[in-house]
């Protein structure tokens, strides 16, 4: 959120935080900011450290070194309980011999506010996440979903600075996650308070953050938008943890005013933008460029382009109604890659063995060097 | 079932239980010989015990012993109990492991050696001997129960509170101990009801003014008052049985409270 001069104010600042266990590192060399207001995603795979740098900030693990930073004050040395933010935990450690009312007011305790403010807020906090009357429930026999809701409600009604979130929608079925991602999104719009979401679906991600940070191994691979993130990964990796994405072998070279020129295996040669090599040149890694699916698309009988054009065979397809997905290899390539291709009316899908014309773009090209 | 297993089960009920049904049936009856048949219906028995103070100031000692070792022996399970189920620390299974084994140690071992020790170090033997050595025999009991009752808990809900503003401390008053209380109280009531019965560690240690099992072990020696003990005995099963009942009740009750599935305990 853009304060009255409409300039980024971090919140939250990370400055080389390490957090080591024994001779493993959990976390290694995080350096981030964290804006005002933001829905702020950490993604990974599994173990990669989420949690403990989740963790980190909430002041329940101390960093083994470097300094977190919360709304402009350092937070060595502060405990979870006097920090400005609050947890939604991955088993939303609702208070089992509680009601829902207590479970969710259990913040004000010591708030210095009247019964009946303090009975206010938990009205309205139940309003807000949709549990309205749901009050005098005991806690324990909640659903999923209603649990969630209730450890968002307690979590909000301090109206905490930052919000974390440790994979709060895992626990949930496909529908009620879907559900639960557009109400978490509108939530945040709501109250304006900065979200951290830690999650290991990209798709999550993609679909609910302003920024996501892609963490490996207790390091941060790349910080960005979700468009950013997609089109222009800034390695391999982090190309294949998002989405899908296609590798071909590759050479390139830097030619005057730093164009390059790239001769990609089964597509030839392209010329390409600084902005297309988004990881910077790392001289003598093994070479290749990436592109997406649906960036690509097969031609059919007849059907004339302005776009690049590259032959193959298809070796496979899958039929998923809206769209289909090819196997195609390229001549002079060994492994097929993935074509979508939505199923518009009147378009053929191709069979098994066929020959095909691909149409790409340089543009769609991202090169690892 | 077949047949043969019938009776065996039949007959090892009678076996384990008959001596005890004894009991009362001989308390009741109106005669100072111990044999059938049966005199008639009496509460004489009854009505002597209330008469006799050495009985009295060892169901008083008793008491304090057992109130004592109960407290004692509860305390210590809630620490190692919360120990063993918060933190990973180097040789914790073996630590468990040596804390649990007076559960399976003959209690003759547990007395002797506790008495070799005290009398060793020249101290005098009292109350305070025997809570000593009920507290070691109560306490894998109490760790035991407590631990089914920790080990139910989600570790996050202590971490959620202190999240919401309480301190560490507070947050176990709040959280922790409201929901492992009926652990706690099944733990409690355990530990006296053995402390109460336990004869072999009291016989030992005690000093100069018996516990209740002690001081009814010292009666079997006059014939004549053998209905007045069986009454006392009576007295005993039932107050035992009364606050076993009340401890699996309490124990089951937490195990509902916090969705666990129950595990079965000592009953
Ligand atoms: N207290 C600890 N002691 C030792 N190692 C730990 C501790 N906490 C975490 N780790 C290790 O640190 C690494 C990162 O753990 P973390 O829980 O942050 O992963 P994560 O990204 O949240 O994974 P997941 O998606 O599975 O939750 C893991 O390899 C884990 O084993
Ligand atoms: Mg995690």
């Amino acid at each position: 959120m853009k304060d009255t001069l409409g300039v980024t104010r971090p919140i939250i600042t990370l400055d080389n935080v390490e957090k080591y266990y024994g001779d493993y590192y959990a976390l290694r060399g995080i350096t981030a900011e964290i804006n005002q207001g933001e829905f702020f995603s950490l993604l990974g795979p599994s173990g990669c450290g989420k949690t403990t740098l989740l963790r980190t900030i909430a002041g329940f693990e101390e960093p083994s070194s470097g300094r977190v930073t919360i709304d402009g004050k350092d937070m060595a040395g502060v405990p979870a309980n006097v920090r400005p933010t609050n947890m939604v935990f991955q088993s939303y450690a609702i208070f089992p011999h509680l009601t829902v009312a207590q479970n969710v007011g259990f913040g004000l305790r010591r708030e210095p506010l009247t019964r009946k403010e303090k009975e206010r807020k938990v009205v309205e906090a139940l309003e807000m996440v949709g549990l309205k009357g749901f009050g005098a429930r005991a806690a324990h026999a909640l659903s999923g979903g209603q649990r969630q809701r209730v450890a968002l409600a307690r979590a909000l009604i301090l109206e905490p600075k930052v919000l974390l979130l440790d994979e709060p929608l895992s626990a949930l079925d496909k529908k009620m996650r879907e559900q639960m991602q557009m109400e978490l999104r509108r939530l945040q719009r709501q109250v304006g308070i900065t979200f951290i979401l830690v999650t290991h679906d990209q798709e999550e991600a993609l679909i609910m953050s302003d920024r996501i940070a892609v963490m490996f191994e207790g390091q941060i691979a790349q910080l960005d938008t979700p468009q950013v993130l997609y089109r222009r990964p800034v390695s391999r990796q982090v190309g294949e943890f998002i989405g899908v994405m296609n590798f071909l072998p590759a050479k390139a070279t830097v030619g005057p005013d730093t164009h390059i020129e790239v001769e990609a295996a089964g597509l030839g040669r392209a010329v390409i933008g600084a902005d297309q090599l988004p990881g910077g040149w790392h001289p003598g890694q093994t070479q290749s460029v990436g592109i997406r699916p649906e960036t690509m698309s097969i031609l059919f009988e007849g059907e004339t382009t302005d776009r690049r054009v590259a032959t193959g065979i298809v070796e496979d397809r899958a039929y998923y109604g809206d769209m289909t997905y090819y196997e195609v290899r390229l001549d002079g390539v060994e492994k097929p890659m993935t074509i979508s291709m939505k199923n518009l009316v009147g378009r053929p899908v191709l069979e098994r063995g066929s020959q095909a014309r691909v149409a790409w773009d340089a543009r769609s090209l991202v090169l690892f060097a | 079932m077949k047949r043969p297993l019938r009776v065996y089960a039949i007959l090892y009920l009678a076996f384990l239980y008959a001596p005890i049904a004894l009991l009362p049936l001989f308390a009741f009856n109106d005669g100072t010989v111990i044999a059938f048949p049966l005199r008639g219906f009496t509460w004489e028995w009854f009505r002597q015990l209330a008469e006799i103070p050495a009985l009295h100031a060892a169901v008083l000692n008793s008491l304090t012993i057992a109130l004592s070792s109960a407290a004692l022996a509860t305390c210590l399970g809630i620490l190692a109990a919360r120990a063993a189920t918060r933190f990973a620390f180097p040789g914790k299974k073996g630590i468990m492991g040596l804390i649990m084994l007076p559960l399976v140690l003959p209690e003759i071992i547990v007395a002797v050696s506790l008495l070799v020790v005290l009398l060793q170090l020249g101290l005098s033997l009292g109350a305070w001997t025997v809570i000593l050595g009920h507290v070691l025999i109560c306490t894998p009991f109490s760790i035991a129960i407590l631990n089914s009752a920790f080990q139910s808990l989600d570790l996050s809900l202590e971490e959620a509170a202190i999240d919401l503003g309480e301190t560490r401390w507070s947050s176990f008053r709040l959280i922790t101990l409201p929901l492992v209380m009926p652990g706690i109280i099944s733990s409690l009531l355990i530990s006296f009801t053995i402390s109460l019965d336990e004869f072999i560690i009291a016989f030992f240690l005690t000093g100069t003014e018996p516990t209740l099992p002690v001081y009814l072990w010292g009666q079997l020696r006059f014939p004549q008052k053998i209905p007045v003990v069986m009454a006392l005995g009576t007295i005993l099963v039932v107050a035992s049985v009364i606050l076993l009942t009340i401890a699996e009740y309490f124990r089951r009750r937490g195990a509902a409270r916090t969705g666990q599935a129950d595990t079965g305990g000592f009953l």
